[in-house]
């Protein structure tokens, strides 16, 4: 049972992503959305949280939230995916199930 | 005319996700009106209220970020950005808008807004400032 978690805080406002990753069964994926993009940029002090969770969950953020707030590709952590709106759907559908973090 | 107030405006949210950037935003162009001394913080998640090439047109949102652009002809030129902050997102100033205004005192010379400041100097501004808002 892969599931699909998305995650829209920030991470230096709330705690949700950390959560998120520390309760996410391996396997699984995590998708950033609106606030939660900012948990994408690298050399961010909580950056590490992330990147360190990379071997067991797939981590993918929302294009057009990233842009909305001026974060350019070059400053995502490596091995994060782009997705966009098509691909947000693609990705409910190939989990078995969702859990929105809020 | 009463005595000139020293005001400050702590921005601690990011934009977007809450409507506290904009408010904020809302409330110093209209207390601009009012020829107080007027400064901006940006604090916490609020830095990234400054990023540059901010493009709502994917998420059907207003955006409002060239309005701080226009704050400089509204003599609002003082904006502290705690360098605390930018580090701990994996920002420097280079990734915020760049903002000027035209001092009038020094034949409209073009200048920063902008000042990039530690959490010790900024403490030192909230401390002298009269009437702090935050947001």
């Amino acid at each position: 049972m892969a599931m699909l978690h998305t995650v829209n805080k920030s991470p230096t406002d709330r705690n949700t992503l950390e959560s998120c990753i520390r309760l996410a069964k391996k396997g699984g994926s995590v998708l950033l959305i609106e606030d939660g993009v900012y948990g994408a940029i690298k050399g961010a002090a909580k950056a590490g949280v992330v990147g360190n969770a990379m071997s067991g969950l797939s981590f993918y953020v929302l294009g057009p939230d990233l842009k909305a707030r001026g974060i350019s590709e070059d400053k995502l952590i490596d091995g994060i995916k782009i997705v966009d709106y098509n691909g947000f759907v693609d990705l409910v559908t190939e989990h078995d199930t969702t859990q929105s973090w809020l | 005319m009463s005595e000139t107030k020293r005001f400050l405006y702590v921005n601690r949210k990011a934009p977007y996700g809450t409507i506290y950037a904009l408010e904020s935003l809302e409330v110093v162009l209209i207390g601009a009106a009012f020829e107080q001394d007027v400064a901006l913080a940006f604090v916490d998640d609020g830095v990234f209220q400054l990023t540059k090439g901010q493009d709502t047109t994917g998420i059907g949102v207003k955006n409002f970020s060239p309005t701080y652009k226009a704050l400089g002809d509204y003599d609002v030129n003082k904006i502290y950005v705690e360098k605390e902050s930018l580090e701990a997102r994996g920002l420097t100033v280079d990734d915020l808008m760049p903002l000027k205004y035209e001092d009038e005192d020094d034949d409209w010379a073009e200048k920063d807004s902008i000042h990039v400041v530690s959490s010790q100097e900024l403490s030192e501004i909230i401390d002298q400032s009269d009437i702090v808002l935050s947001f």
